[in-house]
């Protein structure tokens, strides 16, 4: 039975030179193959008496035994080798930035328009719209600014031609809501208007929200609640101080300028208030009879309210830009803090 | 409107500090816009009288001077001014004075004591500039206070005025307004006529009736041509922004100012024949004031005497009959004229007066006669002289109509109940009288206020003086309902956020471009030309989005940014016949670097398929086509025309090669335009059942022209709705090697599929060779094997 134990021994040495499967398995040929060194064994078993086969065979049973776990363990043991190997080819910087597209990202003033017509709606508000060059008639006689109305000075107009003007301010798409819509209603309409007016605080576009609640019940403290409540949920600030002045548009009556307590000193007084400790946002108003009758609502029996706010005016105060050029100059440096 | 503090309180004194006051006018719609005080912060400075004079030992340009302040010790005070000098009296700040920016301390100067200093204007803050010391009138008490001396407790007020307040156009004015915010009592100055003599020494003419309802001249004689106008008229003239001009104008400002009624002085001795009131007459003009010749219309009215006009009425004097240093006669005007023959006439000449600003706004017609004797009387004690009695041409009127006010209107309205006492006490401390009625009052408004017409001028007065902070702010009730919201349309935000997610940063620009760039950008186009442009590269209207992207990406290759991708979403427009088209596009460009620079890709230029691609997303899921066409502005092999749905909804292309080079762009920006209506549309989803037997796909690869369209055969493949098929997609197209160079590879995927069967070999090659006899018969298409 030495032959047996040799041959186990030369197997294990063998197997243990072995480091790839494949070479394993002509190893294993070697041993358990057709013509391997048991098997040849197993076929010595026959030359010997037959009592003995059982003891003989039984031990080589044992041999092949051990020499199979030796085998399994080794091919165990080169396949996790490989695997080890594999995946330490295969690692990588998991660190490196992801690949492929970039992003771009929106206008501040089309998400500062945005964020209001949000507000609106949650109120139920519609948003309506109107063309920006406009009629003389729509921009200011129905709006009560007749021809030669000192009030029209305020309004620093681009002409088209003796009847044509780029709007000066959204509030012509009240004319344009009302010609084709029953009341009660409650819109903002939002847009592009322009002024012949170019400065340090004055572009000749800039983005105004025109608003217009027309019903039996709303009122003056209605007008206050809606605009106060409107600036709160802007700024985020339900401690947000606001006032309202009396001031003079020819389409509302009583008319009045909206402030909210400064955003930037809290109401101290800086630059940017004028020192005032307010800041004017909005201008609004109790729509004037004159421009409910224009479009046939009877002001006897329903009341407005109207109001429009400067866009770029709440951007500012909102992401603190202290200039309002920047907003029509396009620099990519600039746009891209807002995405 | 500017004007002095203390001005205002010799009429209405509340009990109210500067700022007070200040807010008080504020929150009742005379906004405070500037609060100024008139003279720096300083104390310690009193009227000192320079008794001697004598030369420095040390210094050429300093004088060693003894003054009396008063203290009974003359006080020795090294100066520097050149123009001190013996009996002026000056302000002189004592040692411990403070001045703006200083404190007064006994110093030497060069070995000279000196024991305080003599003051400029502009030391004390003043004046803005000073050539000397403030020299002060001879009769100016020694030993007195300097501010209360020359009043300089006080500030310069600035109104923002609103275009109704008219009547606050005027110290008075605001002194009426003042009491009736705040119930403090009003001092008014009487008036009363200058005592006149003779015959009134002018001819009057004829005066238009409804523009001019009411003309007053008064001739005055013998006037000083040389008399000063006192100190504290210049002094109040200067707190209220005025310049003096001398004593005959600087009265008639200065009346302007009290009450709020222009007045004009002609020289008498230029008036020729009698004065009168009419229109202008075609192709007259007049040599104004200020030396500009204005060109006068039909509908402007003048003041006009033998020899022409003389003045354009209510905006500006002529230079024939100005008043001058010689001047010793003036007819005095003081007159009403109708805002509405007033209207725009100042603007449309170019000019901007305090007289025009006021007569189109409205004047007080209750009040001519009042300051012209005010002025006469003023004028007569300033510069000696004599009156003449006045000639008075009297019109009509405006007559006021009286306004019925309900008491339960103010209620709902304001959104607070206001009782019938309140209601009448406040219109009455506006100068409103009122009578009751059943509902409410029928309420007569005073002359002066021209913004009271109807039932809700008064509510606004009513409201403006309970206080709109006294308004409580209140949510409105009203009946709930959901707004609209179509499924089938979507949001123009949502097309914003697509090309974002895609890399695009929106931008916005003018809707107004230059020319030249539209020109050569949309030369098909009928631009609209802006009539008064802000800038000349800012004359006409869009028709392109073009323009603007291109423009922001010039700008931003020159700030250094290699890579630009921008959008804009904004209206075009174009004329059209008699009207105008505004149309909302979304438009933009790609140039540079395809992705950000990074690791892992290879680095090449954004092409005409990168972009499109972000155009197909754009449409999805609704196929869009790219049809080859030519545009101006655009590659003319590498552009095309966008279709969605057979419609042509835009353009794409990579910028033409010759704008390309103009511009000096390193390479061709692909840039794409579409209208944003169509894209909105979006079929609602209607769902199909899937089937459950196999499904086949054959590829062809055919070999046609290289200038026949793919979209072209496959938009055949698809409309010949051959049986089973369900899908054809093109997976390749090729160039090169074993091709005709005149000659492209295309390869079509062809899925199919029933859904009641599985398909037979049979009906599978049916169907191919339906397709590649379509292919060969239309576009001569070779099968490739």
């Amino acid at each position: 039975m030495h032959t047996l134990d040799s041959i186990i021994v030369s197997a294990e040495t063998d197997f243990l030179a072995a480091n790839q499967v494949a070479d394993l398995e002509q190893v294993k040929a070697r041993y358990l193959g057709k013509a391997g060194l048991l098997t040849e064994q197993m076929k010595l078993l026959g030359r010997l008496p037959a009592e003995q086969r059982p003891a003989a065979g039984s031990l080589i049973n044992q041999a092949k035994e051990r020499i199979i776990a030796a085998l399994e363990a080794r091919r165990t043991a080169i396949n996790q080798a490989e695997l080890t190997q594999q995946l330490a080819a295969e690692a990588f910087d998991v660190s490196l930035p992801g690949r492929g597209m970039g992003k771009g990202g929106l206008h501040p003033v089309t998400q500062t328009l945005a964020r209001i017509e949000a507000l609106f709606r949650s109120l139920g508000f519609e948003v309506a719209e109107g063309p920006e060059i406009e009629t003389d008639f729509y921009n200011f006689t129905a709006l009560n600014i007749p021809a030669n109305h000192p009030a029209r000075a305020m309004h620093d107009t681009f002409y088209l031609d003796e009847k044509h003007v780029l709007r000066t301010h959204t509030s012509p798409v009240q004319i344009h809501y009302l010609q084709s819509h029953e009341p009660p209603l409650r819109i903002i309409a939002p847009g592009r208007v322009y002024r012949c007016d170019s400065d340090v605080t004055h572009t000749p576009m800039f983005h105004q929200v025109e608003g217009l609640w027309v019903d039996e019940t709303v009122n003056f403290a209605s007008l206050k609640g809606v605009l106060a409540d409107f600036m709160q949920r802007f700024f985020e600030r339900d401690d947000l101080k606001v006032r309202f002045r009396p001031s003079f548009f020819p389409f509302t009556e009583p008319s009045a300028e909206m402030d909210i307590a400064c955003v930037m000193c809290e109401g101290k007084g800086c630059r940017v208030c004028s020192h005032t400790g307010w800041l004017e946002v909005l201008g609004c108003g109790m729509v004037h009879p004159n421009v409910l009758s224009s479009v046939h609502v009877d002001s006897e029996r329903y009341l407005a309210f109207a109001f429009g706010m400067g866009v770029e005016r709440l951007a500012m105060l909102r992401y603190g830009v202290d200039d309002l050029r920047a907003f029509f100059t396009n620099d990519l440096r600039f746009l891209r803090q807002f995405n | 409107m500017k004007f002095s503090e203390l001005w205002l309180r010799q009429y209405v004194n509340p009990l109210l500090d500067t700022a007070s006051l200040a807010h008080v006018l504020t929150m009742a719609g005379l906004e405070v816009e500037a609060i100024e005080p008139v003279a720096g912060d300083f104390s310690g400075v009193v009227v000192g009288h320079v008794r001697t004079v004598a030369p420095h030992p040390d210094a050429d340009r300093l004088r060693v001077c003894q003054v009396d302040v008063g203290t009974g010790e003359w006080l020795q005070i090294v100066c520097g001014a050149p123009n001190v000098c013996v009996d002026a009296r000056v302000p002189c700040a004592v040692v411990g004075a403070r001045l703006p920016g200083m404190e007064i301390k006994s110093a030497k100067l060069r070995g000279v004591a000196s024991s305080g200093m003599l003051c400029s204007g502009k030391e004390l803050g003043i004046t803005d500039v000073s050539d000397g010391l403030l020299i002060l009138p001879s009769d100016a008490p020694v030993g007195l206070s300097v501010r209360e001396y020359l009043q300089l407790n006080d500030h310069s007020l600035t109104l923002k005025l609103t275009p109704n307040r008219s009547d606050c156009l005027s110290v008075q004015g605001i002194a009426r307004e003042v009491a009736a915010i705040t119930g403090a009592q009003l001092h008014t100055l009487p008036t009363a006529p200058v005592s006149v003599s003779g015959a009134p020494g002018f001819d009057m003419g004829d005066v238009e009736a409804v523009a001019c309802p009411r003309y007053r001249v008064q001739r005055l004689d013998g006037l000083n041509p040389l008399a000063a106008t006192p100190e504290w008229m210049r002094e109040r003239l200067a707190r209220s922004g005025v310049r003096s001009l001398g004593a005959i104008v600087d009265v008639t400002n200065y009346v302007l100012l009290e009450t709020g009624q222009p007045l004009h002085a002609f020289d008498a001795d230029k008036i020729r024949g009698a004065i009168g009131v009419r229109w202008a007459q075609t192709q007259e003009s007049i040599v104004l004031l200020n030396g500009q010749e204005a060109r006068l219309d039909a509908d402007m009215l003048v003041i006009a005497d033998d020899a022409g006009a003389q003045a354009i009425a209510g905006i500006m004097g002529g230079a024939a009959s100005a008043v001058s240093e010689s001047t010793t006669s003036v007819l005095l005007e003081s007159a009403y004229f109708d805002p509405d023959a007033m209207a725009g006439r100042a603007r449309r000449l170019g000019l901007a007066t305090d007289a025009a600003f006021r007569f189109e706004r409205g004047v007080d017609f209750g009040a001519t006669q009042q300051a012209a004797d005010r002025a006469a009387e003023l004028l007569l004690s300033i510069c000696g002289g004599v009156a003449h009695p006045a000639i008075e041409v009297l019109h009509e009127l405006p007559v006021r109509t009286p306004i019925h006010l309900r008491v339960a209107r103010v209620a709902r309205i304001l959104g607070v109940a206001l009782d019938g006492a309140d209601i009448q006490e406040t219109l009455q401390r506006l100068g409103c009288v009122l009578k009751e009625t059943e509902t409410g009052f029928q309420v007569s408004v005073p002359s002066y206020r021209f913004d009271l017409a109807i039932e809700v001028d008064l509510i606004e007065e009513l409201a403006r003086l309970y206080g709109y902070d006294r308004i409580l702010p209140k949510m409105p009730r009203a009946d709930l309902s959901m707004t609209a919201h179509s499924e089938q349309l979507r949001s123009v935000e949502g097309l914003r956020e697509i090309l974002a997610a895609r890399d695009y940063q929106e931008v916005i620009t003018y809707s107004f471009v230059d020319q030249a760039w539209e020109t050569e950008l949309a030369p098909q186009n009928q631009a609209i030309v802006l009539k008064n442009p802000i800038a000349s590269q800012m004359g006409v209207m869009r028709s392109t989005l073009f323009g603007g992207v291109l423009d922001v990406l010039d700008s931003n290759l020159n700030r250094g940014q290699p890579r630009v991708r921008v959008m804009e979403v904004g209206r075009c427009y174009q004329a059209a016949g008699d009207g105008v088209v505004e149309n909302l596009r979304i438009g933009g460009l790609c140039y540079g670097s395809v992705a950000p620079e990074q690791w892992g890709l290879t680095a090449r230029n954004v092409d005409f398929f990168d972009v499109k691609a972000d155009l197909e997303a754009l449409c999805w899921p609704e196929p869009l086509q790219v049809l080859a066409a030519q545009h101006p502005a655009l590659h003319p092999g590498q552009s095309g025309q966008l279709v969605l749905n057979n419609q042509v909804i835009g353009w794409l292309g990579a910028l033409h090669p010759e704008l390309v080079r103009r511009r000096q762009w390193g390479s061709a920006p692909i840039v794409f335009e579409m209208n944003v209506e169509p894209l909105l549309l979006r079929e609602l989803p209607r769902y199909c059942a899937m089937s459950r037997f196999q499904a086949v796909r054959r590829d062809l690869a055919v070999i046609v022209g290289q200038d026949v369209s793919a979209q072209t055969i496959l938009n055949h493949l698809r409309a010949a709705n051959v049986p089973y098929v369900t899908e054809i997609a093109l997976f390749d197209s090729y160039r090169g090697k074993h091709i005709d160079y005149d000659k492209k590879s295309l390869a079509f995927s062809v899925h199919m599929q029933d859904n009641h069967k599985t398909l037979t070999d049979g009906e599978v090659d049916a169907a191919v060779v339906q397709l590649t006899d379509l292919m060969q018969r239309q576009f001569g298409a070779q099968l490739r094997s």
